[in-house]
């Protein structure tokens, strides 16, 4: 069976923030509409969607805003790695050919402050919530200041890394977060989960994102400038890694998800992190984003402190990181939050994104994400 | 806490985990061979909790206001695995990754009927008052 290559021809975002009574769905359609206006396509061309949200049950009634067309839609929820799960499966849906033209669309609106839950609903027992463990940031706190030992990386660069993230997104009409924030100030802000504190981290918050999508052989119909599905790949924890919510761990360890799906990711698409351009990494929080440079291959455990001193993920550097500032400057509507990534990566490789352009003509882009309790999905894009 | 966590009671409480071929788990697996896991390993990483949690599923009888922050971590036991517990030291410039730990039983809420509920946390070994009490070991 031969298969199709996949482009992407149109974007869209209803910019992440706060929003008041504004219903979630509204946001998912305006975002889609904005996509589809990108591409100069209509919703009737559109022959398969992928609809991800949280706090939506029934994303896929999105429909209903933009017209009952009768075309399989199917809703999308794979914690924080929902954006790339749709993107993957849309893409699947093009390259094996249910459809010519597909979209994927993620939405959340998500109430303020830590995200709460039922640790039985998760398979664990009553007391690790009723004892105070139960939070998926304490992960977070705890697997920084095991690699911060291991590898020598210092408080100061989560926090450079943080207010990189605030720096773009100061450059970004449409980021959440547009205030500058120096290191220090970042250092000196109360400790949320010790050594993370409150600035290095994201904040869940509202907005929608959505991509259309369409086999290469037709992308010129849309755009002159499409940018190519090189691969989207996702993988779930294997035994003995570290992850959010764990009573506890083997002994033998494991590497994340991360490693998982980023090297299947770099094989599909025959690119290396060397051929990288420019990329989007899950920064939930600062010490996130540091891992994540090397779990996704761009440099070795510990080099990270190098290259945040050289501003080597600045805008300016040699791999521009959350060139639109992030999760840290866009919050996290986990529904939408990866097609936000895609989002940034279309525009650089467009030449489109305003001032926070980088310089050159970049290619190769790369997108990541990472969420409880044990996910990961990695797309590389190119042109 | 839940009946069937840690032996209690006890001067030397052990968690009760669980074998089947050689592996571990805790906590205890239904239908798997009762393992008790050992007191000591050493502190494989941490952090800490600097504001109450969402309540449910937290249960603690404390408010926003009269919250005590605490640190947790995976203490390390050396042939077991690693088990996520509260510690009894909650400042972090106290604790360093490495450093020996040790299984204790603590309260940490008081129901409204006014029973205490234990919950078992990691102490550091020779923390101030067993330095002083082992001082000539």
């Amino acid at each position: 069976m031969s298969t199709a290559d996949v482009a992407i021809v149109g974007v869209g975002l209803f910019p992440f923030g706060r929003y008041g009574a504004k219903p979630c769905m509204e946001m998912g359609a305006e975002a889609a509409r904005a996509a589809l206006a990108d591409a100069g396509a209509d919703w009737a061309d559109v022959q398969t969607a992928f609809v991800g949200s949280y706090e939506v049950s029934n994303p896929d009634a999105v429909v209903g805003l933009l017209g009952l067309t009768g075309i399989p839609v199917r809703g999308v929820f794979n914690g924080c790695a929902t954006g790339g799960t749709s993107l993957q499966m849309a893409t699947r849906a093009i390259r094996y050919g249910e459809a010519d033209v597909a979209m994927a669309i993620g939405m959340d609106k998500h109430p303020r402050g830590a995200f709460a839950g039922d640790p039985e609903a998760m398979g664990l027992p009553a007391w690790y919530g009723q004892t105070g463990m139960f939070l998926t940031t304490h992960f977070f706190g705890t697997k920084i200041n095991r690699y911060m030992h291991q590898y020598g990386v210092t408080r100061e660069t989560l926090a450079r890394v943080a207010a990189k993230n605030f720096a773009n997104g100061t450059r970004t009409p449409h980021a959440w977060r547009r205030t500058p924030m120096t290191a220090e100030q970042i250092l000196d802000s109360e400790i949320v989960n010790y050594p993370l504190t409150r600035y290095m981290y994201c904040g869940p918050d509202e907005g929608a994102a959505a991509l259309v999508l369409c086999r290469a052989d037709l992308a010129h119909r849309y755009t002159s400038a499409p940018v190519y599905v090189r691969a989207a790949e996702l993988r779930s924890r294997r035994a003995g890694a570290f992850e959010v919510q764990s009573p506890s761990l083997p002994l033998d360890a494991a590497p994340s998800p991360t490693v998982d799906a980023s090297r299947a990711a770099y094989e599909a698409a025959g690119i290396g992190p060397g051929d990288v351009d420019v990329a989007q990494l899950q920064d939930t929080d600062a010490g996130s984003e540091v891992i994540h440079m090397a779990e996704n291959g761009f440099c070795a455990d510990g080099e990270q402190e190098k290259w945040v001193a050289e501003g080597a993920t600045e805008l300016t550097g040699r791999l521009p990181v959350n060139t639109d500032g992030g999760l840290i400057a866009n919050g996290e509507p986990i529904g939408a939050s990866g097609l936000r990534q895609v989002y940034e990566i279309v525009l650089q490789l467009q030449g489109r994104a305003g001032d926070r352009q980088i310089g050159g003509t970049p290619r190769v882009g790369y997108t990541h994400l990472y969420g409880a309790p044990g996910a990961s999905a990695v797309s590389i894009l190119s042109r | 806490m839940a009946g069937g966590l840690f032996t209690w009671p006890s001067d030397e409480p052990r968690l009760i985990g669980s074998e089947r071929d050689g592996v571990i788990s805790f906590p205890a697996r239904p239908g798997e061979q009762e393992h008790l896991l050992g007191r000591r390993g050493t502190l494989w990483s941490f952090t800490t909790q600097q504001f109450r949690p969402p309540s449910p599923p937290y249960d603690g009888q404390d408010t926003a206001e009269t919250f005590a922050p605490y640190a947790l971590g995976y203490v390390e036991l050396p042939g077991e695995l690693l088990v996520q517990g509260r510690l009894t030291e909650a400042d972090p410039a106290k604790l360093a990754i490495g450093q020996e730990m040790e299984l204790t039983v603590v309260p940490y809420t008081t129901r409204p009927d006014g029973t205490e509920v234990l919950t078992f946390a990691f102490m550091p070994v020779g923390g101030a008052d067993e330095q002083e009490q082992d001082g000539d070991a």
